[in-house]
């Protein structure tokens, strides 16, 4: 506060003429930099030079970087990931909801509300501990094995309800850990005001935690995203299996290649995202 | 005896260490109690005890006439009527001043932003902070950021207001803004508990100092008293220390 006010005050009145510790800091890193453009170089051009030598490297480029078989199914494969992005888009904000309610469960203070704690507790518990796969399967394959009718069979609905399950606990784990980040005294200062305890929950506690978890959650629903693909085990014709399905027609796996950079088309960004947001939290906690 | 408060044979232990050993203190209406004493003497878990953020193990907290100690009482209400302002300021960090001091009159007393803006705007006016009102915490100094903790408290209306040193955790020119207020509090006749190290602050203005040793009252007398003829031993050793 007002530490910081003096830094800046500082900041601003720093001379044009650039400091003798300034001028050592910028030689410095000029040398660093140039370094790290020379190795890098030199890795990159190893790479290049040498991989090609390999025994294997003409079979292994024609089967998997094939650019007539990547140009005749990259368009597929993007619209087969518009399916990715709707489970995601639909999923996304079930998981966070239900994630909060576990959370909030998990929280229960009051004797009457033992049987939630319970609940919470349990249900992280199973569903942290099973593969997502096996749920999905289960889930998947076993609810509408009940017979159904249409549209209640439907491999959308129990593959979302699968994610939207196991994705839930991680979700109310991490949520939880910011609710238990929040100082006892923001709860002792909302207490002293006689405010309930709900009210002390929902205005001063959670707003917080959930600010807190913010990066966390973010690499969680980036792990999503990339399981959207798991569906595919049990029908839905995701970018994954329509990969599949080109593989077979064409007996090449360059659409594999074509969708691991979909894929990364959008992970990236978003964990270098996930990453700056956690950084710059950390740095303003320190 | 017409006390706002009462405190007899109050008694707190956290695990083994017991920190209230059986205190007995009256508050009456409208005075200035300062409780003084070396750090880790009990002044600050008296002060929480006194408005039930802690739960005393044994003993009586009368608020006019009523033990609000009886287990098994909510202390919710209670706690409306009693204000108290921390050392660290505690204010809500995601909030800006107004959304701060407002929250608790919106929640307990069904209040709105629009009935509450008026008295609270004058609140932030009168403790020189009428334009700082849509500021963060972050962006506020410490000694505005107490003020604004002082008006949270003052917002619900408390019958009376304990202060837990709440000017130790300020730059020394930032101490006098802060003390202003209490003075302003003083002169309107508010009933108020302070656990303070402002020896010359208390002396000027309390009605009443005790003297807090190893969780007992060792000591209590009018300030002028206290602070010229203390009679402990132990009181001449701390006030030889911090005069
Ligand atoms: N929540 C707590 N749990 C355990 N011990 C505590 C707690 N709060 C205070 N204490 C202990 O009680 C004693 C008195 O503390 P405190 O009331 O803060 O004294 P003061 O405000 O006079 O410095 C100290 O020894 C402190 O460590
Ligand atoms: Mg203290």
């Amino acid at each position: 506060m007002s530490d910081t006010a003096q830094q800046t005050g500082l900041a601003g009145a720093s001379p044009a003429k650039p400091t003798r510790r300034e001028i050592y800091e910028a030689s410095v890193r000029r040398r660093s930099n140039r370094i790290a453009l020379f190795s890098t170089l030199s890795v990159i051009v190893a790479i290049v030079l040498l991989i090609p030598l390999a025994p294997g490297w003409e079979a292994v480029q024609r089967s998997f970087f094939n650019g007539r078989v990547f140009a005749a199914t990259f368009p597929g494969l993007a619209e087969a990931f518009l399916l990715n992005v709707m489970i995601f888009a639909w999923s996304a904000p079930l998981i966070a909801l239900t994630g909060l309610a576990i959370a909030l469960c998990r929280d229960a203070r009051a004797p009457a509300l033992f049987p939630l704690r319970m609940f919470g507790v349990a249900y992280t518990d199973i569903f942290r501990g099973l593969p997502v796969v096996l749920v999905i399967y289960i889930v998947g394959f076993g609810i509408p094995g009940l017979g159904l009718p249409r549209p209640w069979n439907s491999p959308y609905i129990w593959g979302t309800l699968a994610l939207v399950l196991v994705y839930s606990a991680y979700v109310a784990e991490v949520i939880r850990s910011g609710i238990d980040s929040i100082h006892q005294s923001q709860r002792s200062a909302a207490a002293s005001l006689g405010l309930s305890d709900g009210d002390t929950m929902r205005f001063v506690v959670l707003p917080q935690a959930i600010r807190n978890v913010v990066p966390a959650n973010m690499n969680l629903f980036i792990a999503l995203q990339k399981d959207v693909a798991l569906l595919s085990f049990i029908g839905p014709v995701e970018i994954f299996r329509q990969a599949g399905v080109y593989k077979s027609l064409y007996a090449n796996f360059t659409p594999y290649v074509g969708a691991a950079l979909i894929f990364l088309a959008l992970t990236v960004p978003a964990t270098r995202y996930a990453d700056y947001l956690m950084n710059k939290q950390n740095k303003q906690r320190s | 005896m017409n006390a706002k408060l009462s405190l007899r044979g109050v008694r707190k232990r956290f695990g083994d260490l017991e920190v209230c050993k059986g205190i007995d203190l009256d508050v009456a209406e409208g005075e200035m109690v300062c409780l003084i004493g070396s750090s880790g003497s009990g002044k600050s878990t008296l002060l929480r005890c006194m408005n039930l953020l802690e739960p005393i193990d044994d003993g009586e907290i009368w608020l006019d006439g009523v033990d609000i100690a009886e287990p098994g009482l909510d202390p919710q209400p209670i706690r409306q009527r009693i204000g108290i302002v921390f050392q660290s300021y505690n204010l809500f960090p995601h909030m800006s001043a107004v959304e701060n001091v407002m929250l608790a009159p919106r929640r307990t007393k069904g209040l709105s932003r629009a009935d509450l803006m008026p008295r609270i705007s004058q609140l932030f006016e009168k403790f020189g902070l009428a334009d700082r009102m849509q500021h963060f915490p972050d962006q506020l100094s410490g000694g505005q950021q107490q003020r604004v903790a002082i008006i949270r408290a003052l917002a619900m209306e408390p019958e009376m207001m304990l202060f837990d040193e709440i000017t130790s955790a300020l730059d020394p020119e930032l101490v006098g803004e802060v003390l202003d207020v209490l003075r302003e509090l003083r002169q309107q006749g508010m009933t108020m508990v302070l656990a303070t190290h402002e020896m010359g602050f208390a002396r000027e203005l309390a009605d009443k100092v005790c003297f807090l040793d190893a969780g007992m009252i060792l000591e209590q007398a009018p300030a002028e008293q206290l602070f010229s003829a203390p009679k402990e031993e132990r009181t001449k050793a701390f006030l030889a220390r911090v005069l």
